[in-house]
């Protein structure tokens, strides 16, 4: 896996090549304790307490304190059982508050084994839990990745470019809601998995496309958004063995990061597929990813995240851009419109398209996605790079300009400049 | 856990007359409450009459002021409601998944005093 300052947008390279120190094995030592912990101590605090409002609040807290201490002190040697005596402690302080949990008190109390074997799957009724359909999308995945991932409120709201005051309240409501409409604590039946397995690996790709694409805040980061992304995919996929389509999207988030290398020059600009130099690709990560997605495959279940792995192994396959297998993506991508049509999935298709059949013809799918796409800056730089490849100069600056205007990303929008100065 | 599902939309006898998909789908909605009803999972329910029935009392510096016409002024009106005694969201929404009028379906859950 690459490392993560090189896959920063150029707005923070320079920024993040000296705090890339900082963000060092300190700080990496202690992500992995909250990644292997928070979801569990949560799972096992709300069985005890049967409250995942006051669960998630003190696990939460435990991790600031951590994030207080830990530094000068260094990581306790059990820092599983730090945390779940932290958060205990917490939690009858919050308790005491009111005579009427005098029972929950005791409970915590007489519970000395700091943190008793947790059952495998407690983790995955809390990652279905915050992904629960009723609740709002960008409150699962902020209360996925403090609940499961154990993120601080700050870190999500740096993650997501919102004020923290902003995510706090997102965070608060969205548990308000959990408690007051009794969102339940379990597994989905067996006739609802698949739609619920939806909703959470929906909210896992959301979650890694903003780590992966949107690489635009300017403060180096202790957490990596597309790292956990993948990490929390990998748990589902590990507690769910039978579900090839999360196998499909860890394939699908792993064959992303092992070409990721090559995604910024030196100098922190955006290299485009066709354009990068691919002997920076993790070729290990490609094979471990095609195997993956192989394993998948076997089980004969296709989905939506097998076909776009399926996809980003051809492109990860190729020697070069010219020596793709168009003809092989056209038909994946066809494949992947029976699954769910869409006017960025037809864009895709058209990329494709031009180089199987000619520019003509993907520019005349491409014009037809105009309505739908319209406000989609990626609509407007494919379709000048058609128009460019059919000697219309002209219209292609048109539209770059178009997509200029509707680009925020900051490493994309210094590529449009550079295409529109050339 | 109970909870109150608010139904979009009306069904009055005029329209049923005119429209007898409509009327159809009145039989099955009446079908519903009795079977939910007989299974204990619907406590009460009833079908409201149209919003042009509607008379609202505001209330202007303490002084209430009797006003033609619904409360909210909306696109979607609630035709009818029903109250649910059931284990939690997820049985109250399998529920609302079955209503059988083609219209939406607002799920609320009623607040539970503590006795005191």
């Amino acid at each position: 896996m690459a490392r993560p300052d090189q896959r920063r947008s150029p707005a923070d390279c320079r920024q993040s090549a000296e705090l890339s120190e900082t963000r060092s094995a300190a700080d990496a030592a202690v992500v992995a304790v909250f990644r292997e912990e928070a979801g569990r101590l949560t799972g096992a605090l709300m069985r005890m307490l049967g409250d995942f409002d006051l669960a998630e609040e003190v696990v939460q807290d435990s991790i600031v304190a951590a994030l207080e201490k830990w530094p000068s002190q260094g990581i306790p040697d059990k820092p599983g059982a730090w945390l779940m005596t932290t958060a205990k402690r917490r939690a009858i302080d919050i308790l005491r508050r009111d005579q009427r949990h005098q029972e929950k008190i005791a409970l915590l109390e007489r519970s000395i084994v700091p943190s008793e074997p947790v059952e495998a799957d407690d983790r995955l009724r809390l990652i279905f839990t915050c992904c629960h359909p009723a609740l709002a999308q960008e409150a699962q995945v902020a209360l996925t990745l403090r609940a499961v991932a154990g993120f601080t409120t700050p870190e999500i709201a740096a993650a997501f470019l919102v004020t923290e005051a902003t995510m706090a309240q997102r965070i608060v409501r969205a548990k308000r809601k959990i408690v007051a409409a009794h969102i339940p604590y379990r597994m989905p039946k067996e006739n609802e998995i698949a739609g619920r397995l939806d909703a959470v690996l929906a909210v896992l790709y959301l979650m890694f496309n903003e780590g992966y694409l949107s690489r635009g805040t300017q403060v180096a980061m202790r957490r990596d958004l597309a790292e956990d992304a993948i990490w929390l995919t990998r748990l589902v996929a590990q507690l769910m063995p039978d579900q090839p389509e999360a196998i499909g999207l860890v394939a699908l988030m792993q064959l992303h990061l092992a070409r990721a290398r090559a995604r910024f020059d030196e100098s922190g600009e955006m290299v485009l597929l066709p354009e990068q130099d691919r002997k920076l690709w993790d070729q290990a990560g490609i094979a471990g990813g095609i195997k993956l997605l192989e394993s998948a495959g076997a089980m004969r279940a296709p989905g939506p995240y097998q076909l776009q792995a399926a996809i980003a192994a051809l492109h990860s396959e190729a020697r070069s851009w010219a020596e793709t297998d168009w003809h092989q993506i056209v038909l994946l991508y066809d494949a992947l419109l029976r699954w769910s049509d869409s006017p960025v999935i037809r864009l895709n298709r058209a990329v494709a398209v031009s180089h199987f059949e000619g520019p003509e013809i993907a520019l005349g799918e491409v014009n037809d996605l105009a309505i739908a796409l319209s406000e989609y800056h990626l609509f407007h730089s494919t379709r000048a790079e058609l128009l460019d490849q059919v000697g219309e100069p002209a219209l292609a600056r048109e539209a770059r300009l178009r997509a200029l205007d509707l680009c925020q990303n900051p490493a994309e929008r210094s590529l449009l400049e550079r295409k529109l100065k050339s | 856990m109970k909870y109150v599902l608010l139904f979009g939309g009306t069904m009055e006898p005029e329209e049923r007359a005119k429209n007898p998909e409509m009327a159809a789908a009145y039989e099955r909605i009446t079908k519903w409450f009795d079977d939910y009803g007989r299974a204990g999972k619907i406590v009460s329910g009833q079908e409201l009459q149209g919003t042009q029935t509607a008379t609202t009392v505001r209330f202007k510096d303490g002084k209430p002021m009797v006003v033609d016409g619904p409360f909210i002024e909306a696109k979607e009106v609630i035709g009818g409601f029903a109250v649910l005694d059931v284990a939690d969201l997820d049985e109250a929404l399998e529920i609302a998944k079955t209503w059988p009028g083609q219209t939406s379906v607002e799920v609320r859950p009623i607040v539970d005093n503590p006795p005191s």
